[in-house]
């Protein structure tokens, strides 16, 4: 008896190869913002500098993995004709955790990224993984899943907002105690100090900091993957 | 005058989507054919007209320290405002569906999904953000809306036109879809230095 429930257990906590592409799949082959279009709106606005992406990515990834967590187990008394609304109300409160957290422990993050907290109730990703995942499968898998699609989204946020914080703003990290100044006109660059002139000619880009440059950046981004994964081509 | 100012605001130069990047995430998988974007359009204008008033109300008179309660319960904004989103498109979809089933069927799971659409919640909150009164608020639904029903139509037309283009193979559909975003949205930066006032006779 006791040994078949400790077998149950594990079972329910397993870590095989199947929990591990759950993890991996939506770094590449099914990425949600490259692949499947999720969430594109909250990843625009957020991604001129460094330091609120990484902030956001972390949030979704919280919010994320929790609300598929929360679904999962509530899955089999959740009515079929309201389930929009129970899926938002739980997102919605998770993502109320997060604005009110931030609100209180990092205010200055909390006030350049404004409304964009509060549009992780509607990011796309989150309600898909819902509906497409948490809806139909164990609680352990749902979370591992929110923890991938999570991780998916960020990576690319903040691969767009490196080059748009470098080529718009010369800096990295900016706002933070890390901050780096690598290129522009003075001499307060590192690289570029009066004696060492090796990127000096740079004039900070503006196109980077418009919200069309990430539009830019993602489809080079899309251009690149696709061209290394033939298989997402589309072919229509 | 004022309401006009701040329809065209909303729907030139503010643009939801080529100015905020509101709604993408729909804008992008629906604009392949120009019909469907069509139907979705004219839905998003039609949700956003509702319940942009409703969750004015709902803000000034519960939520507010001011309102009815007497109790400043702005925490709950976010629920009760995606709260009445979903309701209000599941209320239309109800409508749609009685009263013209044929409509219904060609806008199909478009409805729906427009309840996850950023620029719904998005212009709540943007509305509560820039203070608008009542009036204000339903001028800069529809404006919202009907900014975004142009972009859409105007991307799907684009994404026609160009099925027939030698396009390199990894960077057709979606690749595509992103660069005409972004170039539409760097030619409506042309809208910003309009003052609407000038415009409406003011």
């Amino acid at each position: 008896m006791a040994e078949t429930a400790v077998q149950k257990r594990e079972a329910i906590f397993a870590f095989g190869k199947k929990e591990r592409k759950l993890l991996t799949d939506p770094l590449n082959d099914n990425n949600p913002i490259t692949v499947q279009v999720l969430g594109i709106c909250s990843a625009l606005a957020v991604t001129t500098l460094l330091v609120p992406s990484i902030v956001i990515s972390v949030a979704v990834i919280f919010v994320c993995a929790f609300s598929n967590l929360i679904t999962s187990l509530l899955r089999k008394s959740i009515p079929k004709q309201v389930r929009m609304i129970v899926q938002l109300v739980i997102i919605a409160t998770l993502v109320t955790v997060v604005e009110l957290t931030l609100k209180a422990y990092n205010y200055d993050v909390y006030k350049q990224l404004s409304i964009f907290i509060g549009l992780i109730i509607t990011n796309c990703i989150v309600m898909g993984r819902l509906e497409a995942f948490a809806m139909a499968n164990s609680p352990w898998k749902s979370f591992l899943d929110g923890i991938g699609n999570g991780v998916g989204y960020g990576v690319i946020l903040i691969i767009v907002a490196f080059f748009r914080e470098l080529f718009g703003k010369g800096s990295l990290l900016a706002g933070s105690p890390l901050e780096v100044k690598i290129i522009g006109a003075t001499p307060e660059y590192f690289i570029n100090t009066v004696e060492n002139t090796m990127f000096g000619w740079y004039q900070n880009n503006n196109l980077m900091v418009l919200p069309a440059a990430a539009m830019f950046l993602i489809a080079v981004l899309i251009w690149v993957h696709r061209s290394k994964n033939t298989k997402l081509v589309d072919i229509s | 005058m004022e309401l006009a100012n701040v329809f065209i605001k909303a729907a030139f130069i503010e643009n939801l989507i080529l100015s905020y990047f509101l709604g993408m995430c729909s804008f992008l998988a629906v604009s392949k054919t120009l019909k469907t974007a069509f139907g979705l359009g004219l839905a998003v204008i039609f949700v956003l007209g509702i319940t942009m008033p409703i969750n004015w109300l709902i803000n000034t008179y519960l939520l507010d320290e001011t309102g009815i309660l007497g109790q400043d319960l702005t925490f709950l904004r976010f629920i009760l405002f995606i709260a009445v989103i979903a309701s209000m498109v599941q209320l239309v979809e109800m409508i749609i569906e009685k009263f013209s089933p044929a409509l219904y069927n060609s806008l199909g799971i478009f409805l729906p999904l427009i309840t996850v659409n950023c620029a719904i919640l998005g212009g709540s909150l943007f509305m509560v953000s820039r203070e608008y009164n009542f009036s204000e608020s339903v001028a800069f639904g529809l404006g919202g809306g009907f900014g975004w029903f142009l972009a859409i139509v105007a991307l799907a037309a684009i994404r026609e036109k160009i099925k027939y283009s030698n396009v390199p193979a990894p960077l057709r559909g979606l690749g595509m879809a992103f660069l005409l975003t972004g170039l539409m949205g760097m030619a409506f930066l042309s809208l910003l230095g309009i003052d609407p006032a000038a415009i409406s006779g003011n």
